[in-house]
C-alpha cells in the first residue's frame, strides 16, 4: 500500500531539472565544438532558396538514364538481404541463450555488436578496395549488414519462444539439429520472414547511397549529379527512389501484416 | 513401425495456392535479381589487400589516438559525437510540429495528416549524405553542415515515428476533456502529451544511436567528424590508420548504444 502511494507521488524535481540541465549543457558543447552558428545558415539562405528553386523542377528528361541504376539497386538489397538471411539464421542459433550456453552465445553476441558498430558504407568502402568498384561489394557490404540486424532481432525471438516443444523433444532425446527443425524453427519463422523483409525496406535505402564510395547502384548517379550540381537531376533522381522506396515498404507492409 | 506415417491433415486448396503462388513469385524475383548480375571478377590483388586490411586492423596506428593537434582520433570522434548529438536535438524540436501534423487522430482531415506523411517520407527519400552534400553549398563545408544534414534527415524519420506513436494513444482523456469545455490547445496538452512523452523520448534516444553511426559517415561529403580521414586513410591504403578509426567508431558507437539502451529501458 505504501508503496503504491509512493509510485502516486510525483517525482521528484530536481531529477528533471538535472538532466535538462545536463542536455543545454551538452548543446552548448556541442554547437561551440561544432561552431553551429545560426547567422551562417541566416547568410547562406540564398543559397538554400536556388538550390531549393532548381529542385522543384526536376528534369524528366533524365529519368530514363537513372531506371538501370535504380534497378539495380533495387536488385543489390534484395540480393544482400538475401544473404544476410541465409547467414544470419545460424549465427542467432548461436547466440540465443535458451539454446546453447553461455560459452557459445557471449561470443557470437559479441561479434554481431561489432557487426553492427560499423557504418555500412565503410564496409561497402572496404570491400571496394578489395574487390574493386562494382555491385559485388555493395551487395557484401548489405549481406554483412543484414546479417548482424537479422541475427539480432532472430535471437531475441528465438529466446522468447515456448520451451515446451523443446523440452518434450529433449525428453525422446532427439539431436540437436532435429531438435532445432521440429522445435524451434516452427516457432520463430513468422516472426524471421518479418524481419527479413523489414530489413530489406532498410537495405533499399542504404543500397542508394553505397555507389557513392562506388560500390553500385544509384549512388553513383547521386555523386556524379552532385558532383556537376545538377540540382534538376537530383531531384528527378530524389523523386525516382521516392517512388520505389514507397512501393517497396507498402508492399512490405502489408506482407508483414498478413504475417504477424 | 514409422512413427512417420501418421497421417497429416491436408492444407485447404487456398491456402496451398497461396503457398505456391508466393513462392513462385520469390523465385521469379530470384531469377529477374541474379540474372542481370555482373560475371564475379575478383581483382588478383584480392586477396593481397584484405590480408594487408587485416593486418592493418590488427595493428592499429595507436599514434594517431592523441597528437594534440586538433586533427587525431579523440579530437574528430568528440566532433562526431557533437554533431549527431546537435543534430538529434534540432531533430527533436523541428519534428514536434510535423509529428502532430501527421498524427490523423488530431488532424481533422484525413488528407492533411496524409499529406503531412508524404512530406515526412519525401524528407526521410533524401539521404543524408546528400543533404550534408546539399548544406555543403549553403554553410560551407564542416561540422555545422553534418548537423544540420542529420537535423533535417531525422525530421523526416522521427516525425513519422512520432506520428504514429500519437495515432496509438488512448483518445478518452481527450474526449473528456473536450466534453468538460477545454480548448484544443488545452486538451491536446494534457490528454495527448503526457501519454507520449515517453515513447517520443525513447524514440529520440534510438535516433541518437542512429545519428551516431551516420555522423562517422558524413564527413565523406566535407561534414565534418571522422568520415573524412577515414576515407583519405583508405584511399591512401593506410590501414593502420583505418585500423584505428575501426577501433575507434566501434568503441564509440558500442558505449553510446549501451548507456543509450539503459536510459531507455528505464524510460518505458
Amino acid at each position: 500500500m505504501e508503496q503504491q502511494i509512493a509510485a502516486l507521488k510525483k517525482p521528484r524535481k530536481t531529477k528533471h531539472l538535472l538532466t535538462v540541465v545536463l542536455l543545454l549543457i551538452l548543446f552548448y558543447a556541442s554547437s561551440y565544438n561544432t561552431k553551429a552558428y545560426i547567422e551562417d545558415l541566416i547568410s547562406g539562405l540564398p543559397n538554400m532558396q536556388s538550390i531549393l528553386v532548381k529542385m522543384a523542377s526536376p528534369d524528366w528528361s533524365y529519368f530514363e538514364p537513372i531506371i538501370t541504376p535504380v534497378l539495380d539497386t533495387i536488385r543489390m538489397a534484395f540480393i544482400g538481404t538475401l544473404l544476410g538471411a541465409i547467414l544470419s539464421i545460424p549465427v542467432a542459433f548461436l547466440a540465443a541463450n535458451n539454446l546453447f550456453g553461455k560459452w557459445v552465445t557471449i561470443p557470437a553476441r559479441f561479434i554481431l555488436n561489432i557487426i553492427r558498430a560499423i557504418p555500412e558504407l565503410l564496409i561497402a568502402a572496404l570491400f571496394v578496395a578489395i574487390f574493386g568498384m562494382g555491385m559485388i561489394p555493395g551487395i557484401l557490404a548489405i549481406a554483412f549488414f543484414s546479417m548482424g540486424i537479422i541475427s539480432k532481432l532472430l535471437y531475441e525471438s528465438i529466446e522468447t519462444i515456448d520451451p515446451g516443444p523443446l523440452e518434450a523433444m529433449t525428453a525422446v532425446g532427439s539431436k540437436k539439429l532435429v531438435w532445432i527443425r521440429f522445435a524451434v524453427i516452427p516457432q520463430v519463422l513468422a516472426s524471421f520472414t518479418s524481419y527479413v523483409l523489414y530489413t530489406f525496406e532498410i537495405n533499399v535505402r542504404a543500397a542508394a547511397i553505397l555507389g557513392y564510395v562506388g560500390a553500385g547502384g544509384i549512388g553513383i548517379n547521386y555523386e556524379r549529379v552532385m558532383g556537376f550540381l545538377e540540382y534538376q537531376k537530383l531531384s528527378t533522381i530524389v523523386f525516382a527512389m521516392f517512388v520505389v522506396v514507397v512501393i517497396i515498404d507498402w508492399i512490405s507492409t502489408k506482407l508483414r501484416e498478413r504475417l504477424v | 513401425m514409422k512413427i512417420v506415417d501418421v497421417q497429416k491433415p491436408k492444407t485447404p486448396v487456398k491456402q496451398r495456392l497461396i503457398r505456391w503462388g508466393s513462392v513462385s513469385i520469390f523465385v521469379l524475383i530470384c531469377i529477374w535479381a541474379f540474372a542481370s548480375m555482373p560475371n564475379i571478377e575478383i581483382k588478383d590483388t584480392a586477396a593481397e589487400t584484405s590480408r594487408a586490411i587485416i593486418d592493418g586492423i590488427l595493428h592499429p596506428d595507436w599514434a594517431y589516438v592523441y597528437t594534440g593537434d586538433g586533427e587525431d582520433l579523440t579530437f574528430l570522434m568528440i566532433e562526431t559525437l557533437a554533431i549527431a548529438f546537435l543534430g538529434t536535438f534540432i531533430s527533436i524540436v523541428f519534428c514536434i510540429p510535423f509529428s502532430i501534423w501527421a498524427a490523423k487522430n488530431i488532424v481533422r482531415w484525413k488528407i492533411f495528416s496524409g499529406a503531412g506523411k508524404v512530406v515526412l517520407s519525401l524528407v526521410r527519400t533524401i539521404p543524408e549524405l546528400v543533404m550534408a552534400l546539399l548544406f555543403v553549398k549553403v554553410v560551407g563545408p564542416g561540422a555545422f553542415c553534418g548537423v544540420l544534414a542529420l537535423g533535417l534527415h531525422s525530421i523526416g524519420m522521427l516525425g513519422k515515428l512520432n506520428s504514429e506513436e500519437i495515432e496509438k494513444i488512448d483518445m478518452g482523456p481527450v474526449e473528456a476533456m473536450s466534453a468538460a469545455g477545454s480548448n484544443r490547445m488545452k486538451s491536446f496538452w494534457f490528454a495527448v502529451v503526457p501519454q507520449v512523452v515517453p515513447q517520443f523520448l525513447s524514440l529520440a534516444l534510438y535516433r541518437f544511436e542512429i545519428n551516431v553511426r551516420s555522423a562517422t559517415i558524413l564527413g565523406i561529403a566535407g561534414a565534418g567528424g571522422i568520415g573524412a580521414p577515414m576515407i583519405f586513410a583508405m584511399h591512401g591504403r593506410d590501414w593502420d590508420r583505418v585500423g584505428i578509426i575501426l577501433l575507434g567508431i566501434i568503441i564509440m558507437v558500442t558505449l553510446i548504444d549501451f548507456i543509450s539502451g539503459r536510459i531507455r529501458r528505464k524510460l518505458v
